[in-house]
């Protein structure tokens, strides 16, 4: 028995398309009869969850930037008064600085590690699906759990793990989470290990659908592993890179896990990121937080990040129909 | 088949969306669901840190069963807790609390202002033994009205110097003779540094307020003041004081100069008693009463551990810093359970301090399952009471006292003060930085770190 569940929309819309004729007239019960309630129907459920876990707390956000509230006393109308306080906050800059540097680091160390990765197993004949399991292996590690494990080796000291193994080669010992310098570049080697393995498969994906040919052209022409990988995998994957650029951009920005679980932003605030003082702003006052502050900054960052998301949109959407 | 599908999966999709908003919008407040199906108060309370042992949540559930037992018209449920700044913002801001939670004396005023404890006045005055408490304790948890909304329960406790009894032996130290003076603490923290590669002879907490809330208790055993009150409630904040700056001097060169503080800077409550119980610190400063979550949470070996006062200094104003841990509830709940809240904080909390028979049970049930009976804490009541408490459960008792006597003979001549009365925790954020910066820079600037902080400690406290 075969049900048919073409739309009755579709039905009517194909003829007049395929006449080039213009869109006809629809009222409330041609809309009905056209299935318009069906279709809103099926809508609800998203538009629930999305109304309720997305868009009432954005809207939310945005009334309380304007108020003093500890959601526990009534609320009271500041105007812009924590917009100016925050931007006031020297930490704030502190933090920013901070983000930037955790920004910069995670691309010159975080970037290309997964793209080095990526060619370097497509080059290998033998057990690719091994390395890239292997990849693979940190993401499905609980984040938790994977930072408790790194506060283990980054034990500062002589008898850390770290500190030990590099003492053995007459290195160290290091600081690690213990000093300000030091800080910041642990907690990006620590946040690139765990996350480097899905873009290696994305690299991977992309580096499949590269022509064949072109590589058998360079080779013809004599080029080397690393004139190939400059002349064709590289441009080939441009659109690719790009991509993953623009999400580590955003995501970077960010950042939180990695510095209220291993540092909690210090030491002495080097850690503290735009996230961190958010949450610092609602959290860190036992007896109501601050989150006409925290509520403002976010709405700050979230304009910073629009950019960013704007520009991902563009890319994708001429990159998907190139 | 066409015209029963479509209709079916309408009503699917509806019935879907109809969960999802009835699990979203969760069955409203549990506070207001105060009586269960039979007829019982609910009571919610918080029971042990999280992570405890088997033994303390057995000995926890024979509590309950006992209190249920003679209690029929309350349904106890309990859920772990510690209280945490960041976490119990977030409880107080969701409405998340226990029925019956715990604070420390710093925020009691704070939540009485801001309208977010009940007024358990009428509860706490029917208690036969509420006109016993020791004032100063009792006034922690007083509004202005004169009411009492927190009630003293838990503990009160001076900061004391907690000292690892294995490691000073390890080091050539008399485990009976603990340090009496900051110059001691330093020599006794190198020489045990130096005798156990990678251990801290001495730690300090730095980290979700607690760093500026040691740096505080340090400050004041040294004669200084964080923050000083005038008659009239005006605050200033005293944060680049002398006592202050010859505590972070001291930490600075325990670091530094001797590289006797091991290799974690970055400790709070719960971390800086693990390391300790894990045998990687020698020697630091916490409440006296931490005995009992150093068995119960991070199985610490009797045998290592040892309590002294916290050195005092010879300047006139140095004391021990005081804190302590009341009982709250919520202010949005009705006066069935403010009732229920009562009877448990007098079963689990208070009537064991005045009733033989009681504290007999409390400490035979604790005794039973291994849970430590016995751990010192400044008196609720009178020093007599306190001492007539300790002769009924003195069968019962397990900790090593022994090992405790440099602090347990001291205890009650300690001069005492307590801790700044007005935006508490929020200057004690403040000073963690303060502390972090001398422990991991060595070329940190302590008097321009603390004029900074103090600038912004008294714009705090200007906010009133």
């Amino acid at each position: 028995m075969t049900v048919t569940t073409t739309s009755p929309r579709g039905d009517l819309a194909a003829p007049a398309r395929a006449a080039g004729v213009g869109r006809p007239r629809r009222g409330p019960a041609t809309w009905l009869r056209g299935g318009g309630l069906h279709s809103l129907v099926f809508l609800l459920p998203l538009l629930v969850i999305f109304g309720v876990f997305s868009w009432f707390p954005i809207v939310r956000a945005v009334i309380m930037s304007v108020q003093e509230t500890n959601l526990v006393t009534d609320p009271t109308f500041v105007g812009l008064d924590n917009f100016r306080h925050v931007l006031a906050d020297p930490l704030l800059w502190k933090a920013v600085q901070n983000t930037l540097y955790f920004a910069f680091l995670a691309l010159l160390f975080g970037y290309p590690v997964p793209l080095i990765a990526a060619v370097l197993m497509r080059e290998v004949r033998r057990a690719r699906g091994l390395y890239s399991a292997l990849a693979y292996l940190p993401v499905v590690v609980p984040p938790v759990v994977a930072v408790l494990l790194w506060k283990f080796f980054y034990k500062g000291g002589p008898t850390g793990v770290f500190n030990t193994v590099l003492g053995w080669v007459g290195l160290g010992p290091y600081p690690w989470l213990q000093d300000a310098s030091w800080a910041m570049p642990s907690l990006v080697l620590a946040a690139t290990w765990a996350g480097a393995g899905g873009t290696v498969i994305i690299y991977l994906a992309a580096l499949t659908s590269v022509p064949a040919e072109l590589y058998d052209a360079s080779e013809v022409d004599g080029a080397g592993l690393w004139r190939k990988i400059w002349h064709v995998t590289l441009p080939q994957l441009r659109g690719v890179l790009f991509i993953t650029l623009i999400l580590q951009v955003i995501g970077t920005a960010q950042v939180f896990l990695e510095p209220y679980l291993f540092t909690g932003g210090g030491p002495n605030n080097a850690t503290v990121t735009v996230l961190l003082l958010i949450y610092r702003y609602a959290f860190q006052n036992s007896l109501g937080g601050d989150y006409g502050a925290a509520t403002a900054l976010s709405l700050m960052l979230a304009a910073v990040l629009a950019v960013f998301s704007v520009l991902y949109f563009r890319l994708t959407r001429s990159w998907s129909t190139s | 088949m066409r015209s029963t599908r479509k209709p079916a999966a309408l009503v699917l999709v509806g019935a879907l969306t109809t969960g999802a908003l009835a699990a979203c919008s969760g069955g409203g407040d549990p506070q207001d669901e105060s009586t269960n199906s039979a007829g019982q108060v609910t009571l919610s309370v918080v029971s042990l840190l999280p992570g405890s042992t088997e033994e303390a949540v057995a000995a926890f559930e024979d509590q309950v069963a006992e209190f249920e037992k003679a209690n029929p018209d309350i349904d106890v449920q309990s859920e772990e807790y510690e209280w945490k700044a960041t976490t119990f913002a977030a409880q107080l801001a969701g409405g998340t609390l226990p029925d019956v939670f715990e604070i420390p004396f710093t925020d009691a005023q704070g939540l009485v202002e801001n309208g977010q404890l009940a007024d358990m006045d009428a509860q706490f005055r029917a208690l036969p033994y509420a006109e016993q408490f020791n004032p100063t304790i009792l006034e922690a948890g007083t509004g202005d009205d004169g009411h009492v909304y927190a009630i003293p329960a838990k503990n009160a406790y001076p900061v004391a110097l907690h000292y690892n009894r294995q490691l000073f032996e390890s080091a050539g130290l008399d485990p009976e003779q603990p340090p009496t003076t900051w110059d001691e603490v330093r020599q006794y923290a190198k020489k045990i540094a130096d005798a156990n590669p990678g251990v801290a002879g001495y730690a300090t907490m730095t980290q979700n307020n607690t760093g500026g809330w040691q740096l505080t208790a340090q400050t004041v055993a040294r004669g200084g003041r964080t923050v000083e009150t005038d008659a009239d409630q005006k605050a200033t904040a005293t944060l680049d004081s002398a006592g202050t700056k010859e505590t972070l001097q001291f930490l600075h060169d325990l670091r530094w100069e001797d590289e006797s503080m091991g290799g974690n800077f970055l400790l709070d409550w719960g971390s800086i008693n693990q390391e300790f119980a894990a045998g990687q610190v020698g020697m630091f400063t916490s409440g006296s009463d931490i005995y009992t979550s150093l068995v119960q949470t991070n199985a610490v070996d009797p045998d290592s551990y040892g309590l002294a006062p916290i050195p005092l200094s010879d300047a006139p104003e140095a004391a021990t810093l005081t804190g302590g841990t009341l009982a709250g509830v919520p202010a949005n709940v009705d006066d069935g359970v403010k009732d229920a809240a009562i009877r448990w904080i007098d079963f689990f909390y208070l009537n064991k301090l005045v009733d033989e028979d009681r504290a007999v049970a409390d400490a035979e049930t604790l005794a039973k399952n291994d849970q430590p009976v016995g751990t010192p804490v400044l008196p609720m009541f009178s020093k007599e009471q306190h001492e007539l408490n300790q002769e009924w459960i003195a069968d019962y008792v397990n900790v090593p006292l022994d090992q405790m006597t440099a602090f347990t003979d001291a205890m009650f001549d300690l001069p005492l003060a307590g801790e700044p009365s007005q935006k508490t925790q929020e200057v004690y954020a403040l000073l963690d930085p303060v502390v972090q910066a001398v422990l991991t820079d060595e070329g940190a600037d302590i008097d321009a770190l603390l004029a900074d902080a103090n600038t912004q400690a008294q714009a705090l406290l200007d906010q009133g």
